[in-house]
């Protein structure tokens, strides 16, 4: 089933049929346990690691996309300006009606998913890789050119390298709001933790609104961490430096 | 430049390379400038020797060094390195080539010290081993402890980043070093003993060296040769330092030096470089009238009086001299003595304080080397030529 | 292409509709916003203004990025059912985390020496605070107050699952309105969104003190681009 085709969300509550199960479930009590243990092979796993493909998907290419928009614009300042205010406009369209506008385009397919979720990571990813490269003072740039290094084993030796902390934080920003947005995607396709976030907003099934808005703050939250850590293992001397 | 001669040099008595500079009819204009950076700029520095670049700001001293490793390229004339036109050369080749220290030095942050100062060899493709060889070697050369190659710069404090920044310039042996206010940002007692470390360390690995500063006294310091420019990079003088102290070519180069620039030149040399005085000498327990005869013979009107093992105890007046035979408690005692490494200008300041009287140099081994007095001093300031001069003997003693 | 053509056309079509849902989805954003000022930036301020709390100051910011819209409101819904309450909680959690932390940040980092040369001339302490401190750190308050409205319009778009009223009513309802309503919808919250982010950089220019101008802004960073600060921490 795909989320346009779904009846209106009614105000009240429907009763809806939980079908068998423990009472706990029957009486939609706020947190069931056993239904979570019964639903995750079936429902909120796959779902988690749709979410998790929908997210690196996303990032993966936006990062790969702002990379060369950052460098290109590192070389060239004048591409700042048209591709800030691009990906300005991109960032500030709401998800809701950036997924809507997509699928006159791209259908109501993952495609339409991914380049709206593409689309937000490029305005941190493109600002925080550029600034982090003009950062690097000049007196180092200048040392290493003064040494002999090219122009291209300065950016890959020098100034890469020493952007990195403001490249991953802004990368730690573009997972954690595509890992949100990435919910909202359930409108245009049924995949992630959106669905099961969905389908219990229809029938109001408290267990399955809390499971599923759990993880997806769980995997924000991991994916965050996992970046920290990344940080630190990759830039030793950034700690040194600020202690 | 002898590529293969620098990257095989290796090991501390392994220097074997330094290249000459020349400088001819360089000129350069920046665009979107009205008037040149660097105007019709000529002179060269022998191999192994140190030339200060000094000027006030912005007269286009670091302009001129950027053009030696082509970080700037010139408008007209050339640069030769080792008698070839850097303007022949690739530009990252002929950096690799040439040390160069910035003022902010420009560490790496994000490497090790290590890390830093193998960045040339790198580069050049040195094998690990080699590197790792060279920068232990580097590390104990500007005396730094070899564990912290394994600190990151934020680590370190000002002067051992500058230290760092000098091992990193000279790391692949380079047959010429370009150094850029390289101990500016640091407080005069650490900058001393950077200046004296550096003069050390050139001693032993006589590079040619282009320094630049503009500060007077660092250039008179560290230059065998100093190049004054004026504002839009004119060469107002270029000579040694004893030189151009002694004969400031015009008003702009005796205002740089500075009216006190006589007082300079005396802190040029040391008492070793002056023929100092005879004094007559007694010992305790001679007879007061072989002592006023010794003192008569020299026209003198004191003596220094020694004890058993000829080290000096006191200044005796002849007048004092009574009949009875030297004592001790008769002489007045040394309050000021110099040796043969005081400088004369240090010696200076000493006669002057104890009211014109000439001062007792001693013998490293304590023994008395002479008197030194004021005409001595002021006779040394006259400009003196060839050998015997004051800057001869600091060449050799380098 | 005819999709869009025939969402235009909804548009003229409805535009008694749109208006209404348009005014109600301003209503909800501005309910939502002023009480999140109400909260965050006396909070916000305070703490700056004593160099206190940067922690909770500045993580506040970190977790509330964290927080996936569609969850909170799911837990909204979970808790409270499906109502404008649910829905009003909802977009003032997200909206409190923007501006506290701008508020913080900027009051934080007025330069010291300004403030020292205010407490040297005898200025009390709210004083310094009013006279001083407020003054130069209004752009980057400002700035956080935008980030929050531009998102609160977002999202309030998707509260329309869980009661809200607003455009989002015509977008998660395809139902009814058919593929040309969620477009011609769509195309409105996007237009709301993007004057409203135009309006705020228009704003923040003019309070900007004219001292801070020359300084602060650098040439040829776009003003979108100043909405997402760069966060290295
Ligand atoms: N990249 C540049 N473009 C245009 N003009 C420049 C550039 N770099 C230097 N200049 C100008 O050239 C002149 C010489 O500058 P330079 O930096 O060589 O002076 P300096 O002697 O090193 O001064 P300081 O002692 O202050 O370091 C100055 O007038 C300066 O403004
Ligand atoms: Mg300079």
């Amino acid at each position: 089933m795909s989320g346009v085709l779904l009846a209106p969300l009614a105000a009240a509550p429907v009763i809806p049929d939980f079908g068998r199960g423990s009472t706990c479930i029957r009486d939609n009590k706020l947190f069931c346990w056993d239904w979570v243990q019964s639903n995750w092979g079936g429902t909120l796993r796959p779902a988690l690691i749709q979410h998790i493909e929908l997210t690196l998907i996303a990032v993966v290419v936006g990062f790969a996309i702002s990379f060369v928009l950052a460098l290109a614009a590192y070389r060239w300042s004048r591409l700042e300006p048209p591709v800030g205010i691009v990906a300005g406009i991109l960032y500030t369209i709401p998800s809701l009606a950036l997924f809507q506008l997509l699928v006159p385009v791209t259908g109501l397919s993952r495609t339409s998913a991914e380049i709206a979720l593409v689309s937000y990571t490029i305005l941190i990813l493109f600002s925080n890789i550029l600034e982090g490269l003009r950062n690097v003072p000049a007196d180092v740039r200048d040392a290493a050119e003064g040494m002999g290094l090219t122009r291209w084993q300065t950016l890959w030796r020098v100034e890469l390298p020493m952007a990195l902390p403001t490249i991953v934080a802004g990368l730690r920003i573009a997972v954690v709001t595509v890992v949100s947005l990435a919910t909202v995607a359930v409108f245009i396709v049924n995949e992630g933790l959106g669905a099961p976030i969905y389908a219990g907003l229809q029938n109001a099934f408290k267990t399955e609104l809390i499971a599923a808005g759990a993880l997806t703050v769980a995997l924000a939250l991991f994916a965050d961490g996992a970046l920290v850590l990344l940080q630190r293992v990759l830039t030793p001397w950034a700690r040194t430096a600020r202690s | 430049m002898n590529s293969a001669n620098t990257a095989q040099a290796e090991g501390p008595n392994a220097y074997p390379s330094a290249a000459p500079l020349e400088f001819r009819n360089v000129s350069k204009r920046y665009p979107r400038s009205d008037r040149p950076a660097i105007a019709d700029l000529s002179f060269s520095v022998p191999a192994g020797e140190i030339c200060v670049l000094v000027g006030p700001s912005g007269c286009g001293k670091t302009t001129a060094m950027r053009l030696v490793n082509r970080m700037t390229d010139l408008t007209s004339g050339d640069i030769l390195l080792d008698g070839e036109s850097v303007t022949q050369r690739k530009p990252a080749e002929l950096r690799r080539e040439i040390g160069y220290v910035i003022q902010q030095i420009g560490l790496f942050p994000h490497q090790t010290i290590a890390q830093n100062i193998a960045t040339v060899p790198k580069l050049l493709g040195w094998e690990k081993d080699r590197t790792q060889r060279r920068v232990t070697e580097l590390l104990e050369l500007v005396s730094l402890p070899s564990e912290m190659g394994d600190r990151y710069p934020a680590e370190l404090s000002g002067g051992q980043r500058q230290r760092v920044g000098v091992a990193r310039a000279l790391a692949a042996d380079p047959p010429l070093m370009l150094m850029d206010e390289p101990f500016g940002a640091i407080d005069p007692i650490n900058r001393e003993r950077l200046q004296n470390e550096f003069l050390r360390l050139q001693a032993e690995i006589r590079k040619t060296v282009v320094f630049v500063t503009h500060d007077i006294d660092e250039a008179i310091k560290m230059g065998d040769r100093i190049a004054i420019l004026r504002e839009g990079g004119v060469l107002a003088q270029y000579a040694t330092p004893d030189e151009l102290l002694a004969r400031p070519a015009d008003d702009f180069v005796a205002r740089f030096v500075g009216a006190d620039r006589g007082l300079k030149r005396l802190t040029l040399s040391q008492l070793h470089d002056i023929v100092l005085l005879d004094v007559p000498t007694a010992h305790v327990g001679d007879a007061a009238s072989d002592a006023r005869e010794r003192a008569a013979q020299r026209d003198a009107d004191e003596l220094v009086v020694l004890d058993g093992g000829e080290q000096p105890i006191g200044r005796l007046p002849v007048a004092r001299l009574n009949g009875q035979p030297v004592s001790a408690d008769d002489a007045d005692p040394l309050t000021s003595t110099a040796s043969r490494e005081t400088s004369l200008r240090d010696a200076l300041s000493l006669v002057v304080a104890d009211r014109n009287r000439p001062l007792v140099v001693l013998e490293a081994d304590g023994r008395l080397a002479g008197l030194v007095s004021l005409e001595l001093i002021s006779a040394a300031l006259r400009p003196a030529d060839g050998a015997g001069s004051p800057e001869a003997a600091r060449g050799a003693q380098r | 292409m005819n999709d869009f053509v025939d969402g235009i056309k909804f548009i003229g079509d409805n535009s008694g509709l749109l208006w209404h849902l348009t005014i109600k989805h301003l209503e909800l954003t501005g309910a939502a916003v002023g009480i999140a000022l109400l909260i965050a930036l006396p909070i916000g301020i305070w703490l700056g203004h004593l160099h206190r709390g940067s922690f909770v100051a500045i993580s506040i910011s970190n977790v509330g990025r964290a927080l996936p819209t569609l969850a909170l409101i799911s837990f909204g819904v979970a808790i409270l059912g499906i109502g404008f309450l649910n829905s009003m909680i909802a977009l003032v959690i997200l909206a409190v985390p923007p501006v506290l932390t701008n508020a913080y940040v900027a009051v934080e980092g007025v330069d010291r020496d300004a403030v020292e040369a205010a407490e040297g001339m005898g200025m009390t302490p709210l004083e310094v605070l009013l006279r001083v401190e407020l003054p130069l750190a209004l752009p980057l308050i400002f700035a956080g107050i935008r980030i929050a409205v531009v998102f609160v319009i977002a999202t309030a778009t998707i509260a329309s699952v869980a009661g809200g009223t607003g455009l989002g009513d015509i977008i998660v309802d395809q139902a009814t309105y058919r593929l040309p309503g969620v477009i011609g919808a769509s195309i409105c919250v996007a237009v709301l969104a993007l004057l409203a982010q135009l309006l705020f950089a228009l704003l923040q220019r003019a309070i900007t003190p004219r001292g801070l101008r020359v300084q602060k802004v650098r040439p040829g960073r776009p003003e979108s681009a100043a909405a997402v600060p760069v966060i290295t921490n």
